[in-house]
């Protein structure tokens, strides 16, 4: 079954990554290399995306498009990327998620394929 | 237990329970989809329900209920071909897997389902409680537990949670899990927010019939040993929790002699078996307490020292402030009322909303020669509960020292 991971990060994480040394942040993300390293037989898909002020909205209202900058201002947990994985239930899904050694948040979904 | 206040036992509703479970097990198990094999037990259940009573109980009543369940199954799903094909390989007694209910309670209690949704789900699909039945116990409306289950129902399809006890390694936190819903069911029976006695009573003996299911399939866990220790012990002492007006009698005031003292000796040797294990963690320490106070012969003879030794212990596996202030409880009996009252004043901040510890205040001052504040405690105590038996006992003890 194919589930997406979604990797949010509310706005602590980049303060927290802002106050480690570069080793620390270094072996951070060593880490992160590791994790898809070790999941790489699962993992059909990854996308990692750029910060949100890249981002642009477009929303319909009264059937005409509003295009805004950004994603929505309210938004306290940015979605910054999202792996696509082949496994066999929820549980392998979770165990997946619960090895993570990157951002807190982790949205799991099915896909419908 | 509890015959000598005349409750009747209601005998079909029991069969129907003990059965349900397996049956909807052994469905699932064949069917692979959880709300088909649900729904075709609670239709087999309210047939039961309705002719039993008419007819007599049939001599083989799971026989009865899986034959019910698969011909209304068949009319239900002859236009699908793929279910009819697994419902006519059906044969009742199912493969002996004594595991297969265990593995319904383990996906019911799936972490990523709500803990609310949990709770209505091994209601409704294990202990077979209908809806209107969960919505009275829990004093939600009828239309709020249907929808819980049937959310938790399509999540548990479309997520694919698996339908199966977890590998080992995961086993400790999910049967976590499992056991905090069985205890949340017990209390709500036990404590009977509720005020329906006969609901109340439904949910502790299906909370304890849980537990007991629990050791039966997997002897070797000390926690849910525990666990049902800790059940069988409140349920052994129910008899004499309220009097003749339904008012709560306190401990030191139960007639002993009417707890069920052999219940309380197969208790003991559950404790002992768990210790065993040499793994302590929350229910085993919690039935060990309800122990000391169980086997003492009057409330003279508590054992405190060594309820204040395992309620430390407790407190290391298990922080919390209304466990500390439980052990103050204990410490008044072993160290005095002095000592008490400094572990309550230092938890007052954390629990100024927990009437509890007002009440428990106001017990403390009074011992300590202060009437006046200790009303003032019972006040406040008052002003937080809203359980109709905590309320009475804290407005007698007002008046009585007004």
């Amino acid at each position: 079954m194919k589930y997406v991971l979604m990797f949010a990060e509310p706005p602590q994480y980049a303060e927290y990554l802002a106050a480690m040394s570069d080793e620390e942040r270094q072996a951070a993300y060593d880490e992160v290399g590791r994790w898809f390293a070790e999941n790489a037989a699962r993992i059909t898909h990854h996308v990692h995306l750029l910060p949100a002020h890249t981002a642009t909205t477009m929303r319909k209202v009264d059937g005409h498009a509003e295009v805004t900058d950004g994603p929505f201002v309210e938004g306290k947990e940015i979605v910054t990327g999202f792996v696509e994985a082949e496994v066999a239930d929820l549980d392998e899904a979770l165990a997946m998620a619960r090895s993570w050694p990157g951002c807190p948040v982790i949205e799991i979904r099915p896909a419908d394929v | 237990m509890c015959d000598d206040v005349g409750r009747p036992h209601d005998e079909l509703a029991r069969v129907v329970r003990d059965h349900a479970g397996r049956l909807a097990a052994s469905l699932v198990h064949l069917l692979g989809d959880f709300s088909a094999a649900e729904d075709l037990v609670q239709d087999a259940i309210e047939t039961a329900l309705r002719r039993w009573p008419v007819e007599g109980v049939p001599d083989r009543p799971d026989a009865w209920l899986f034959t019910v369940a698969r011909n209304r199954g068949l009319d239900v799903l002859r236009r699908q071909a793929r279910y009819r094909e697994k419902l006519t390989q059906l044969q009742w007694p199912a493969r002996e897997e004594p595991d297969d209910r265990l593995r319904l309670l383990f996906t019911c209690c799936h972490p990523a389902l709500p803990r609310q949704a949990q709770v209505a789900l091994t209601l409704r699909t294990i202990c077979g409680l209908t809806t209107p039945q969960i919505a009275a116990a829990f004093l939600v409306p009828e239309s709020t537990v249907a929808q819980r289950i049937t959310r938790a129902k399509r999540k548990i399809t479309d997520a694919a949670i698996p339908y199966r006890i977890p590998p080992d390694a995961e086993l400790p936190e999910r049967l976590n899990e499992v056991l905090t819903v069985v205890y949340l069911l017990y209390n709500e029976g036990y404590l009977s927010s509720t005020g329906d006695g006969a609901w109340s009573r439904r949910l502790a003996e299906d909370a304890e019939w849980l537990a007991s299911s629990l050791v039966w399939t997997l002897p070797r866990e000390p926690e849910v040993i525990g666990l049902l220790a800790l059940i069988r012990l409140h349920q052994a002492r129910a008899c004499a929790r309220f009097d003749a007006g339904g008012r709560i009698v306190l401990l030191p005031d139960q007639d002993r002699s009417r707890w069920d003292h052999a219940a309380i000796a197969e208790a003991g040797q559950l404790i002992a078996r768990a210790a065993a294990s040499g793994r302590p963690g929350p229910y085993q320490l919690q039935a060990a307490i309800v122990a000391c106070h169980a086997e003492a012969p009057r409330w003279e003879d508590t054992d405190w020292a060594q309820i204040v030794v395992l309620y430390d212990m407790l407190l290391a596996v298990a922080p919390s402030p209304v466990t500390r202030l439980n052990r103050a409880i204990a410490l008044r009996y072993h160290a005095g009322p002095e000592a008490a009252m400094k572990e309550v004043d230092a938890l007052a901040e954390h629990l100024d909303r927990y009437p509890l510890l007002h009440a428990t205040r106001a017990e403390l001052l009074r011992a300590l020669g202060a009437p006046e504040e200790a009303r003032e405690a019972d006040r406040r105590a008052l002003d937080l509960t809203a359980n109709p038996a905590q309320r009475a006992i804290i407005e007698d003890r007002i008046s009585w020292t007004c």
